[in-house]
């Protein structure tokens, strides 16, 4: 059987400063030499040499940390930007949904929005007419069919959106990380509906997502990419498998801080280090395992009263600040030795996202030994889905907060 | 139910430019859909949307006719200034418009062209067509002043307003597909274009006639098709000098070429622009 998408040794090249910062007519036209001094853009390979074969009905899911390529290799198969090389070909007809409601106008009404909708997703009016009831019926929102959707709650206005996207009738259907809106509830209506068109319709879905759980119970097969390059393609429980551990692996280039810096007084921060549960340097660490700090510090002369801390930093507000005094009393710093200060930040703490690092050093009392405004390190924290399955569908847009300690709840009910 | 099986390839952008009229066609409903939304979107508030498609041009009239048609003393062919300047306003309204949604409707729509493909050439055409309704609006105001200044318009003129109508389109279309391309690429093109449509609109004889420019000169301005048109409507309708036919076919020819530019440019950089957006 012919494979449905065939990919051929697609690479993508970006060139570095092409999405940071657009051009203006201005400085061309100030400093025209530029025009052709083209060597001085860095060039980027967002693909290397990718290769595929999918086959008619199958669910793929494609995994890998942000950066990997996944977004850039769905934007060149909806066919929104171009490869740099390579063929790809397709037999079937494409519907890709990389956001939820793209082009939605917020002054026309549900009505006028599926309409729209439907036809940028490339339904003709003709089938957004045949399948408007259902559409509507999807999403719940009969009442509001004629207000205009920028009066709509968020909530609602995903679910249309959805609604829309999840009638598109195509043999390949491709989905960016979409589910990561809407509420618990709608999210399980959508995964439900996903597994229908692939399942009961036969149809090929490719699944972009950080959300394992979700990778898991939806696709048959997927792929790990990493930097560009295809690193496995098979089944999702071993991809995923796979996934975990490099992610640990692929954070010994990360996880680290050297300071050039010195210190004042000979009293040097010489690096950080982020470490997981098997003491390995990681800048990635699941929820649901301690997450250790480790300062190494160097004193050129004996010193006393020397604290050590930091602040965690999550969206530019600290979360808290932690020094070694809060658990262990100063001791003497002696020269010519290296201090290794570890603070462990406990499992089920942080919520998914970026964590910053700021280092604290001083004289308690005296002076500050080091001048760090900013942060110096970072990692990523993702919510390991383990068994509850609501948190299978949690990330950073839909679950909002600095930390996520597990609180205990409790159910009476009183009548 | 047996289904067409499509085989799509999709390759390196080539060296060559070429349209794909079947895919265009393809997309003929998402092309509706986008003139209905902008209509929609520019009526949703109906009186003031359709005031507004009049009192534009109007006023405009009224503070030419002040200043170029009373003080300044501009001539006009032997007609009341107020329907000789309105009759140009009209037609230069609709291609400014036009070329000005054009120019901008890849930025406006940069969260559609990011996420979703579809042929963008459908943008800057949906685009250039929304004006149309505005022009016949305000035709509707010209009719009213034919009529208060005893003027019986041609059955020729008449017949000849949806063929001026489809050359500013061309022409709108053409210059726009540019303006849309390089507005992508270079962010401060939109802050200098109203700046040269204003320039534009001086070098087109909208508020004087072009019998005002010496005779062996004239044919430079008709290079410009808004030129052309903008007199051969004034010719027609309100047989202001005999109509030359020639300005029809020259202001169809340099709009046809205005076109092609614009297509062949916009065709070049198309693939790029979610890259740049």
């Amino acid at each position: 059987m012919q494979p449905i998408i065939k990919v051929e040794n697609l690479n993508k090249k970006y060139k570095i400063g092409d999405k940071e910062n657009y051009y203006t007519l201005r400085d061309k036209l100030a400093n025209p030499l530029k025009l052709f001094n083209k060597s001085k853009s860095r060039e980027f390979w967002a693909l290397k040499n990718i290769n595929l074969e999918i086959i008619h009905g199958e669910a793929i899911g494609i995994i890998g940390r942000n950066g990997a390529g996944k977004s850039t290799l769905l934007k060149i198969l909806s066919q929104i930007t171009p490869p740099t090389t390579g063929k790809i070909t397709m037999r079937g007809r494409v519907a890709s949904l990389l956001e939820v409601g793209t082009g939605f106008h917020p002054e026309l009404t549900g009505r006028e929005n599926i309409f729209l909708n439907g036809a940028i997703l490339g339904m003709t009016r003709k089938e957004i007419k045949s399948k408007f009831d259902q559409i509507v019926a999807f999403a719940g929102i009969e009442k509001f069919l004629d207000t205009p959707v920028k009066r709509y709650s968020s909530g609602m206005y995903v679910r249309l959106a959805f609604a829309v996207a999840a009638h598109l009738e195509s043999e390949i259907l491709i989905v960016d990380e979409v589910l990561a809106v809407g509420d618990a509830q709608f999210q399980k209506k959508c995964l439900g509906k996903m597994d229908e068109v692939t399942k009961k319709e036969g149809r090929t879905v490719l699944f972009v997502s950080h959300n394992m759980g979700a990778v898991k119970r939806l696709c048959n097969k997927a792929i790990l990419l990493e930097n560009g390059n295809i690193i496995s393609f098979g089944k999702t429980s071993e991809v995923i498998d796979l996934y975990e551990n490099t992610s640990v692996r692929i954070g010994k280039t990360g996880g680290i801080w050297i300071n050039k810096i010195k210190g004042r007084k000979g009293i040097d921060l010489e690096k950080i280090t982020i470490t997981n549960l098997k003491n390995k340097q990681s800048d990635y660490i699941y929820s649901n395992q301690d997450i250790k700090i480790n300062f190494t510090v160097y004193a050129k002369h004996d010193i006393d009263n020397v604290k050590i801390g930091f602040d965690l930093i999550k969206e530019g507000t600290i979360v808290f600040r932690s020094e070694q005094v809060d658990s262990i009393d100063f001791h003497k710093l002696e020269k010519n030795i290296r201090y290794v200060f570890s603070s462990t930040i406990p499992s089920n703490l942080l919520n998914a996202g970026e964590y910053y690092i700021r280092p604290l050093l001083s004289i308690h009392c005296v002076e500050s030994l080091i001048d760090f405004y900013e942060p110096v390190i970072k990692f990523h924290s993702e919510i390991h889905f383990g068994e509850n399955h609501f948190h299978s569908v949690l990330n950073e847009t839909n679950h909002p907060g600095s930390v996520f300690p597990k609180l205990k709840w409790n159910l009476s009910i009183n009548k | 139910m047996k289904k067409k099986l499509y085989e799509n390839v999709i390759l390196p952008p080539g060296k060559l430019i070429q349209l794909n009229f079947s895919e265009i066609w393809k997309y003929r409903d998402l092309f509706y859909i986008f003139v209905w939304r902008d209509i929609k979107v520019r009526y949703k508030q109906t009186v003031l949307g359709v005031l507004w498609a009049i009192f534009q041009p109007l006023f405009t009239m009224l503070i030419f006719t002040i200043f170029f048609g009373r003080l300044a003393k501009m001539p006009s062919d032997n007609i009341p200034y107020p329907i000789f300047v309105y009759t140009g306003l009209l037609l230069w309204n609709y291609f400014s418009t036009a070329l000005t949604n054009a120019s901008s409707c890849l930025i406006e729509n940069e969260g559609i062209v990011k996420k979703v493909y579809f042929p963008r050439l459908i943008l800057p055409f949906s685009a250039t067509m929304t004006p149309a309704i505005d022009f016949c609006f305000a035709l509707i105001i010209l009719f009213a002043l034919m009529i208060f200044y005893h003027f019986t318009p041609s059955i020729l003129g008449i017949v000849l307003i949806p063929a001026l109508l489809v050359i500013s389109f061309l022409s709108a279309v053409g210059l726009g597909l540019f303006c849309a391309a390089v507005n992508v690429k270079y962010r401060d093109v939109r802050y200098v274009l109203p700046f040269f449509i204003q320039l534009f609109m001086f070098i087109t004889p909208v508020i004087y006639p072009v019998s005002l420019i010496p005779q062996k000169f004239q044919w430079l301005i008709f290079i410009n098709p808004m030129a052309g048109v903008i007199t051969l409507a004034r010719s027609s309708l309100l047989h202001t000098v005999a109509t030359d036919w020639r300005l029809l076919g020259i202001s169809l020819i340099s709009a046809i070429i205005l076109l092609f530019f614009g297509i062949s440019y916009f065709r070049k950089t198309e693939r790029f622009f979610a890259d740049i957006l």
